[in-house]
């Protein structure tokens, strides 16, 4: 039996956008097992994403002078914060007081990176000057 | 189409913009001209993500959002205003607490979902807790260390590599079961309390000179977790952002552990730390040279090219404001005065421009290794301010030293070196240092930021 598993299928949608989707949208995969939950869009896609993110990031990085290592660090901090959306979706759902306690835990943690180290990132840059011409 | 899925598109196409900007963000940074650009794409990205993320359907409660967000605002400003010598624990801090972030949500992610995991999804959702775990740890280790309130010497035992494999293995052990028996919840704790005890036993090993390489590695390990955060949450946003900071901080790794002559797989199995092993033997005392302020102001103002070498003793000492002073008094005279950055001088990469950069030092003075090493030859001074293991030539001649291959910076080279240090006392790797023996050398002893102060006091014409 092939089984199927469906993209962008949340489970908070009323049964019929489902079985719209389900009808429209249904791909056969041979050999992973989705079966119990629909999840994870879909996880070849999402294999790619990574992979070539894992690339732009290689890439662009690479050519960071060494001169901001530093600040690079501050800064990919504060991006990688971006987990905060996670914790607020999780403490928001409400749907247990376990999974509230820690969302705000996480979602505290989380902002101080996003707030700290925007704002850290911003002055040590904001001290790189170069040699001006003597004008004065 | 109904409301909550044109909702649901609209965050989707936020979530790209943001991870446009993010891509940006980061490419803007390659250069001083355009790095505060980054910062606000950077930030543009990070409101328009949070904002979206706040119209999503499903949540039906803002209250403890609200609080979050104030309460997390509240602590990062005072992170963002530390002094600049704190950068390296304060970003080894950060690192714990987006570690930490992960780690709680991919834990409460799990009891939510059990016992219905699939298999995919406890796999990642076990590597976003193992990872996110041994990062919260191994962060505020080495948080811990750089802040001094833990030995920063290495602390190792007999075995120490066997009962960290074991740990770990037995953490992958419990997930692979996991993965197969997503219903035996009562095995998950076993997965974050080992990853968290990993994480300190990773850490105490490693000696604050390997502190470049570590926190970057636990900057890539912070990014990889979010990355599979990203995954379990079925979010591409954080899959990017998870992927781009995790390639940064490998880049880094890379980039650092080159410099310290270690292999890159040395460094991803945390091997770090075992170099201690060199006897401090040679006890016989060799005679060295030294010399006062006054004769350092005197051999300084009659050179035309002099190259600084600044490493941690400077920033330990506070020095970099003096040395600002001595490179505006010796640029006065005429003297072409640069630094020589060694990629691993500080306690994490690039620690040392930040320094000089904050005592108003053009960063067009700053100069790589690569690109100052030709010049020592037709340097006249070579000024070493405490920096050691970087200058120290038996990594290029002696292959029984422990740093033998490290790329340094060729400061026996130069007409004359002077080194500004404490006392004779070997570096915190407890590796002697020839240097200090040669006949072109000079030892100025005393405290950094104090002799810097005389000599440029003497320059001044004294008082």
């Amino acid at each position: 039996m092939p089984l199927t598993f469906f993209v962008n299928c949340h489970p908070e949608w009323s049964q019929s956008e489902r079985s719209e989707l389900e009808r429209s949208r249904r791909i056969p995969i041979t050999e992973l097992k989705f079966e119990d939950e629909p999840m994870n869009s879909n996880l070849i896609d999402m294999l790619f994403i990574f992979m070539l993110a894992c690339f732009i990031g290689f890439e662009v990085i690479r050519h960071v002078s060494p001169l901001l290592h530093t600040p690079l660090m501050s800064l990919t901090n504060a991006l990688d914060a971006i987990a905060v959306v996670g914790a607020i979706v999780l403490v928001g759902e409400r749907k247990s007081e376990f999974a509230t306690i820690l969302g705000v835990i996480a979602i505290v943690a989380a902002t101080s990176n996003v707030v700290g180290g925007f704002f850290i990132t911003d002055r040590m840059l904001k001290m790189f000057k170069t040699s001006r011409p003597v004008k004065k | 189409m109904n409301a909550s899925f044109a909702g649901s598109t609209l965050i989707e196409i936020v979530y790209l913009i943001a991870s446009a900007l993010f891509i940006l963000s980061l490419k803007w940074m390659s250069s001083p001209a355009t790095a505060r650009h980054g910062i606000w794409a950077g930030e543009i990205g990070m409101v328009l993500a949070i904002a979206g993320t706040l119209l999503h359907h499903g949540i039906v409660d803002y209250k403890w959002i609200a609080i979050g967000l104030v309460l997390g605002s509240g602590i990062g400003i005072p992170l963002g205003m530390v002094h600049m010598t704190a950068v390296p624990q304060r970003t080894a801090l950060s690192h714990a607490f987006g570690a930490l972030c992960v780690t709680l949500v991919g834990t409460a992610e799990f009891y939510l979902r059990t016992p219905n995991v699939p298999k995919f999804m406890m796999s990642v959702l076990s590597m976003e807790v193992i990872l996110g775990g041994l990062t919260f740890t191994g962060s505020l280790m080495a948080a811990g260390k750089l802040q001094e309130i833990l030995p920063q010497r290495p602390i190792t035992y007999k075995g120490q590599n066997l009962v960290n494999f074991l740990l770990l293995a037995v953490a992958i052990a419990t997930a692979v079961y996991l993965v197969l028996h997503p219903e035996a919840k009562q095995f998950f704790p076993l997965i974050v309390g080992i990853s968290l005890i990993f994480g300190i036993f990773l850490i105490i090993p490693i000696g604050g000179a390997d502190m470049p390489t570590v926190i970057s590695l636990l900057n890539g390990y912070a990014g990889l977790s979010a990355a599979a955060m990203g995954f379990v949450l079925d979010s591409k946003l954080l899959i990017i952002a998870g992927a781009l900071d995790g390639s940064s901080g490998l880049i880094l790794s890379i980039i650092m552990s080159k410099a310290m002559n270690r292999s890159f797989t040395n460094v991803l199995f945390g091997a770090f730390g075992q170099v201690q092993a060199a006897a401090a033997g040679g006890a016989d005392v060799k005679p060295v040279h030294s010399a006062t302020a006054e004769e350092a102001a005197a051999i300084l103002s009659a050179a035309n090219k002099v190259v600084i070498v600044p490493g941690y003793g400077m920033a330990v000492a506070q020095a970099q404001h003096k040395v600002r002073e001595l490179y505006d008094m010796l640029t006065k005279k005429g003297v072409e005065v640069r630094f020589a950055i060694h990629p691993v001088a500080g306690r994490m990469p690039g620690h040392m421009n930040v320094l000089l950069a904050e005592a108003d030092i053009p960063y067009d003075r700053l100069i790589e290794m690569e690109e100052i090493n030709g010049d020592f030859p037709q340097t006249d001074v070579a000024l070493v301010i405490g920096a050691n293991d970087v200058t120290n030539p038996a990594a290029r001649t002696d292959q029984t030293s422990p740093i033998f291959g490290m790329p340094i910076l060729d400061v026996d080279k130069a007409h004359t070196v002077m080194v500004i240090k404490r006392s004779m006392s070997p570096g915190f790797a407890g590796i002697d240092n020839p240097l200090y023996y040669l006949d072109n050398a000079l030892m100025l002893f005393g405290d950094a930021k104090q002799f810097v102060g005389a000599i440029v006091r003497e320059l001044g014409g004294g008082h």
